[in-house]
């Protein structure tokens, strides 16, 4: 499991003045999903049109599959898939007839093609829809059949771009079922991008953050979050103000911090699940009582605000980009 | 090869699922041929009640037929091709903007393949365009030529062929890198009419400017015209059918290659 599936060193873009990657190095190990996060204009799409050999790099070596993806691009393209960013399957043509096309670019046999082709229908849900023209697909439909076409050659790897770009909550969580799917049927390894922090969360074993086209974070999502410091216990009691309190409190183990708020104290603690029924004791074992509490886990949200000083926002990308995402939110709503 | 027939495929099916673009691609034509052909009755600024009787109509010495519908309904030929082949320059920006083209680029499917399934599709939908103008043309009252032979239509359709080809390539190979369809609209509104009119489709050459007779030496259009003309409506003189079919084959050969060579190189930024 330890081998290397990508392996990415000094790899940049530019186009003209802008540096949309700079520098980028980073290893995917196989059968991991692995996650670039970071908002529009990151450079995340572009990283992964270097990977899939859509865009040359300017400088730096990447390679798929261990195949150079400059000078041995055939074979990696023959080695992975892509689900773009944008719904790329024809609306003219039928799910079915989309897939066919997708495989005869790769040169899969006809009729080994269509077997792939139901069999892949059937596990995205769309056997009942195969055989109708695109333009009659539900957005999480698309996206589906978008997932059945990047899946026709079975790839090794398996790049997805804002997987679930404009889709609304319920068919997000839709999608990353059938992603998780998918991974375990074919045992792949997943590049994924995505501006969504829960999405990150949710399906990454480990995530990068990218920020102006450098990576200023990379690590599981969890050691992302622990490194913080850990999770946010606030209480509140009936007496706040006895003397003492706060430095008894600070004595619990695993208790980092201890800050006075209103009516209470917030304390930063590591693993809070187990921390927090220690500090009731505590304070019960003082006579106190607690009127209040809650814990917190810190989210991606705060990790990103704490790598790169700035919360996720909507960055101005190129007209192109603004164009193709606004292209993909349209066609999202069935 | 499988990628080629795949993208020429999608394309065809593209087209015939929508054949209200087809409809609408034969009505301008056909307007043209029925309002300008119809309206530009130059056989009507001919007195013949003045002429001696029995003398030639002068027109005949002008156009090569006495009357101007035939000799324009020909040059419609080379206007529907002209104007089909346009399209194929738009539908490669069409793919880069909706994220085809990348999806295309990252399958081991030939960039070549890319450029001449659009090529491929133009060509198609050019000659069938133009067969449909031709029944067309004779319905509103076309006038073959006394000696035309059937056969004769296999070479009006290869001159197209050829024609086709090489028009279509050169508008992929001015698309291939643009990522606006404004930009190519207003390439083609640039190029569209006068490349049709700096030809012999709607006017002999003969009788214009000489640096226009120069200019129209060099578009295919013309060539592509006279081909048809001779084939259709005159007694064909050979030798100057092999100098259009020289003509044409080698703008085919030159276009075609240089959109393939484009692809390998700009396709991808």
């Amino acid at each position: 499991m330890d081998a290397n599936v990508i392996e990415v060193s000094g790899l940049s873009k530019r186009f003209g003045d802008l540096t949309a990657v700079d520098h980028v190095s980073f290893r995917v190990r196989e059968g991991e999903i692995f996650g670039f996060l970071g908002p529009n204009g990151a450079g995340k799409t572009t990283t992964i049109n270097m990977l899939t050999t859509v865009l040359r790099p300017n400088g730096g070596v990447a390679k798929v599959n261990g195949h150079d993806v400059m000078h041995e691009a055939l074979e990696v393209r023959r080695s992975i898939g892509l689900v773009p960013q944008e719904y790329t399957a024809d609306e003219d043509l039928t799910g079915m007839e989309n897939l066919l096309l997708v495989a005869s670019l790769y040169e899969v046999p006809r009729a080994e093609a269509k077997q792939r082709a139901s069999e892949l229908l059937e596990l995205v849900q769309l056997k009942d829809a195969a055989d109708r023209t695109v333009d009659t697909y539900s957005g999480g439909m698309r996206r589906r059949l978008e997932l059945a076409c990047g899946l026709i050659n079975r790839p090794k790897v398996l790049f997805l771009d804002e997987p679930t770009l404009g889709l609304d909550v319920q068919t997000r969580a839709a999608v990353w079922k059938y992603i998780r799917l998918l991974k375990e049927k074919y045992n792949m390894t997943l590049f994924m991008t995505t501006h969504y922090l829960e999405e990150a969360d949710n399906l990454c074993d480990r995530i990068a953050i990218i920020d102006h086209g450098k990576i200023v974070a990379l690590d599981t999502p969890k050691a992302l979050k622990d490194s913080l410091g850990g999770d946010l216990v606030e209480i509140q009691v009936d007496r706040p103000s006895e003397d003492g309190l706060a430095a008894f409190l600070r004595t619990i183990p695993n208790v980092k911090e201890v800050l006075p708020v209103d009516g209470g104290y917030r304390l930063t603690v590591i693993n809070g699940e187990e921390t927090a029924p220690l500090v009731l004791d505590a304070i019960r074992a003082r006579n106190l009582k607690t009127t209040r509490i809650s814990i917190a886990k810190p989210t991606l949200d705060e990790v990103y605000l704490a790598r790169t000083g700035r919360t996720m926002r909507e960055q101005e990308g190129s007209r192109e980009d603004v164009f193709r995402q606004r292209m993909t939110m349209r066609r999202a709503r069935p | 090869m499988s990628g080629l027939l795949a993208l020429t495929g999608r394309e065809i099916k593209k087209w015939y699922k929508n054949p209200f673009v087809l409809f609408i691609s034969l009505i301008q034509p056909i307007i043209w041929m029925g309002l300008f052909g119809k309206a530009m009755n130059l056989g009507a600024l001919v007195p013949t009640n003045l002429l001696p009787p029995g003398a030639p109509n002068p027109l005949l010495a002008f156009l090569g037929v006495s009357d101007y519908f035939s000799y324009m309904a020909v040059g419609m030929l080379s206007f529907v091709v002209l104007f089909a082949t346009m399209f194929s320059g738009m539908s490669i920006v069409w793919d880069r903007r909706l994220g085809f083209l990348n999806k295309v680029l990252s399958t081991p499917a030939s960039r070549g393949s890319i450029v001449l399934s659009k090529v491929f599709i133009a060509v198609i939908r050019a000659l069938v365009q133009a067969g449909i103008v031709l029944v067309a043309a004779v319905l509103l009252g076309l006038q073959v030529s006394a000696n035309f032979n059937p056969l004769f239509l296999l070479g009006v359709f290869a001159a197209l062929f050829l024609m086709s080809i090489g028009l279509s390539a050169l508008f992929v190979a001015i698309a291939i890198r643009s990522t606006k369809w404004e930009t190519q609209m207003a390439i083609m509104n640039l190029l569209n009419l006068p490349l049709l009119f700096a030809s012999n489709a709607l006017f002999p050459t003969s009788f214009m400017p000489e640096w226009l007779q120069d200019v129209a030496k060099l578009n295919p259009v013309t060539y592509g015209t006279d081909a048809a003309r001779q084939f259709i409506l005159l007694d064909p003189n050979w030798t100057s059918l092999a100098n259009d079919f020289i003509f044409l084959g080698i703008f085919a050969a030159v276009f075609a290659t240089v959109g393939i060579v484009l692809s390998w190189r700009y396709l991808s930024k």
